[in-house]
């Protein structure tokens, strides 16, 4: 009796649990999920589900001139960021990695601050130097600004490959004659390729994914797309934001799912 | 500075006395020149955090301090004597403590559940968790615009299943930000858990049980002591989050739910007003680098930051 009134307590808080869990996963996921059937609806306005289906919202997206320039700035200081900052990052991990140096640790919290830092403050301090230095609403300004943003997520990943890699095989390309820099690129380098990957995305997305800093120091021709997202998600919800946010989740699945071949392979 | 001298300055006398260079002389310089390329590949990384971070921050702090009339304090004295200043960092603590506890008691099932589960079920709850991490915190805030308006999803569900008769006003106010903040933290939370709970072996919790524990007691003695690094970690980092937390807040809060950031933002692009922007934002940086320095002591921040 006692152990058949215990087995159905197990069973019932197992279910209870069960509940819970779908609960909040659903929380999670629905928002995700939800702005695909509203990028395909034919309103104006908001309404869910879809009472009419089309592709108006995308034509919008594709056929506008200030979406399609926001979009190519955003790709593109998205690119620079990814390109730049990898070496640089791939440099300071390095050092961090295989310097005895007491020092490197102290530098290494420095490396650290972007992520530390609220962002907002990041913003206001970057546009108050930019502003004094004619950098406002450059490409050149936002690529800088990125990499910096960008830069201890890079070595975070970086650091840990490097950590996992047994650095003497390193020295024995070294002591076999090869130049250091070789020795990285051709024993290193490639054992840490995941880490490398990992780094690369973690870049890209950085810079493609940041909104505040670029909504300070972003402006005139180089808007980018999170600016022009946000500006538009404040003053009235334009649906073709449906649209631009269904391509970005669809470009996040991509990179989750090369994010955990990645891991495996 | 004084080693690239020395080293300078060793060919020079060695020219008139040719010393002889020992083993041990051979290898200081050689760690001395390690040492100098380690600090030389550091080099790019730092100068791009010390001119477009540290150096705009000093200058924010100067300008925190500096009116027409020469150094004054009053725009700190201002956070605590209006209150407009002081109600918006109360609200903002209020905020993300709130969020903080929700996404403790939220993140833990899910963690756990994760952790447990194996093949498919195990990567269908790591993938509700991840998509939404790697998804714009902008596309998830405007879904969360989408479902909560008055004629939303979840206003209509609710009215539908009978629990009200007239929709909840659900967006532009705290409730809002909360529900939105919240969305964009839990996975922050779920995953340094996920991380520290898939260590834990079964064993002990099968032997706990085995030696008489209730499973109540195996859970409180067992089980959560080895989790608490991760529900730590987790906690401080969507905490320290939330303090400076902008967008969510500001397009799910229109306006009405102000918080440290818009207080910021606010001032800096509608009043050009720097000292007050500079004053506010650095206090709540301060706040932020208190919290870090607190807990590097039973977690190196390293780690904490690590879990992203």
């Amino acid at each position: 009796m006692n152990l058949l009134a215990n087995l159905r307590h197990l069973r019932l808080s197992r279910v209870l649990f069960t509940l819970l869990v779908a609960a909040i996963l659903l929380y999670l996921i629905i928002p995700v999920l939800i702005v695909v059937p509203m990028s395909f609806s034919e309103a104006r306005f908001l309404q869910f589900p879809p009472k009419q289906w089309s592709f108006h919202w995308y034509e919008a997206f594709f056929n506008s001139v200030e979406w399609m320039s926001a979009a190519k700035v955003s790709l593109i200081t998205a690119f620079f960021t990814m390109v730049i900052s990898l070496p640089i990052g791939m440099a300071a991990a390095y050092a961090i990695n295989n310097s005895s140096l007491k020092v490197v640790r102290t530098l290494q919290i420095v490396l650290l601050l972007p992520m530390m830092v609220p962002i907002i403050l990041i913003a206001a301090g970057v546009f108050f130097v930019y502003a004094r230095v004619g950098l406002i609403s450059t490409m050149t300004g936002l690529v800088l600004a990125h990499i910096m943003l960008a830069l201890p997520y890079v070595i975070i990943a970086l650091l840990a490959g490097l950590r996992n890699f047994d650095m003497s095989q390193e020295m024995v390309a070294r002591s076999l004659g090869m130049n250091r820099f070789r020795a990285f690129m051709a024993v290193t380098l490639p054992q840490i390729k995941p880490s490398v990957v990992s780094a690369t995305l973690f870049a890209f997305i950085t810079s493609l994914d940041e909104t505040v800093v670029a909504l300070f120091i972003s402006g005139g021709d180089n808007q980018t797309l999170t600016k022009r997202m946000f500006t538009a998600l404040r003053d009235e919800i334009d649906p073709t934001i449906a649209a631009i946010s269904s391509i970005l989740i669809l470009a996040s699945l991509i990179l989750v799912v090369i994010a955990g071949r990645n891991k495996q392979g | 500075m004084s080693n690239a001298y020395l080293a300078k300055s060793l060919p020079d006398s060695s020219d008139q006395y040719p010393p002889p260079m020992t083993n041990e002389q051979a290898l200081v310089r050689e760690e001395r020149k390690e040492h100098a390329s380690m600090l030389l590949l550091l080099a790019p990384a730092l100068v791009m955090v010390v001119v477009l971070l540290i150096m705009p921050l000093c200058w924010l702090a100067f300008q925190s301090v500096q009116t027409e009339d020469g150094f004054s304090l009053a725009n700190y004295l201002r956070i605590f004597q209006e209150s407009i200043y002081w109600d918006t960092f109360a609200l903002t603590f209020k905020i993300s403590f709130l969020v903080t506890i929700l996404s403790i008691v939220m993140g833990f099932p899910i963690a756990y559940a994760a952790s447990r589960l194996h093949g498919f079920w195990a990567n269908l709850v790591l993938i509700c968790v991840i998509l939404p991490f790697w998804t714009s915190v902008l596309v998830r805030s405007y879904a969360w615009l989408v479902l909560l308006q008055r004629r939303g999803l979840v206003n209509q569900t609710l009215m539908d299943l009978g629990i009200i008769d007239q929709p909840l006003n659900l967006m532009h106010n705290t409730t809002g930000t909360v529900i939105g903040t919240l969305h964009v933290m839990l996975p922050f939370m779920v995953l340094p858990l996920y991380s520290v709970m898939k260590k834990i072996p079964q064993d002990l919790m099968q032997a706990s049980e085995s030696l008489g524990a209730k499973p109540f007691y195996t859970f409180r003695r067992v089980f959560l002591p080895m989790a608490a690094p991760g529900i730590m970690a987790g906690s401080i980092l969507v905490f320290v989050i939330c303090l400076g937390f902008f967008i969510t807040p500001e397009l799910l809060g229109g306006g009405r739910t102000i918080l440290v950031s818009m207080l910021v933002q606010r001032n800096v692009e509608l009043y050009h007003a720097w000292g007050a922007a500079s004053a506010v934002g650095l206090v709540l940086l301060f706040v932020v680098f208190l919290i870090f320095w607190g807990i590097n002591r039973f977690i190196p921040i390293e780690r904490i930051l690590g879990a992203r």
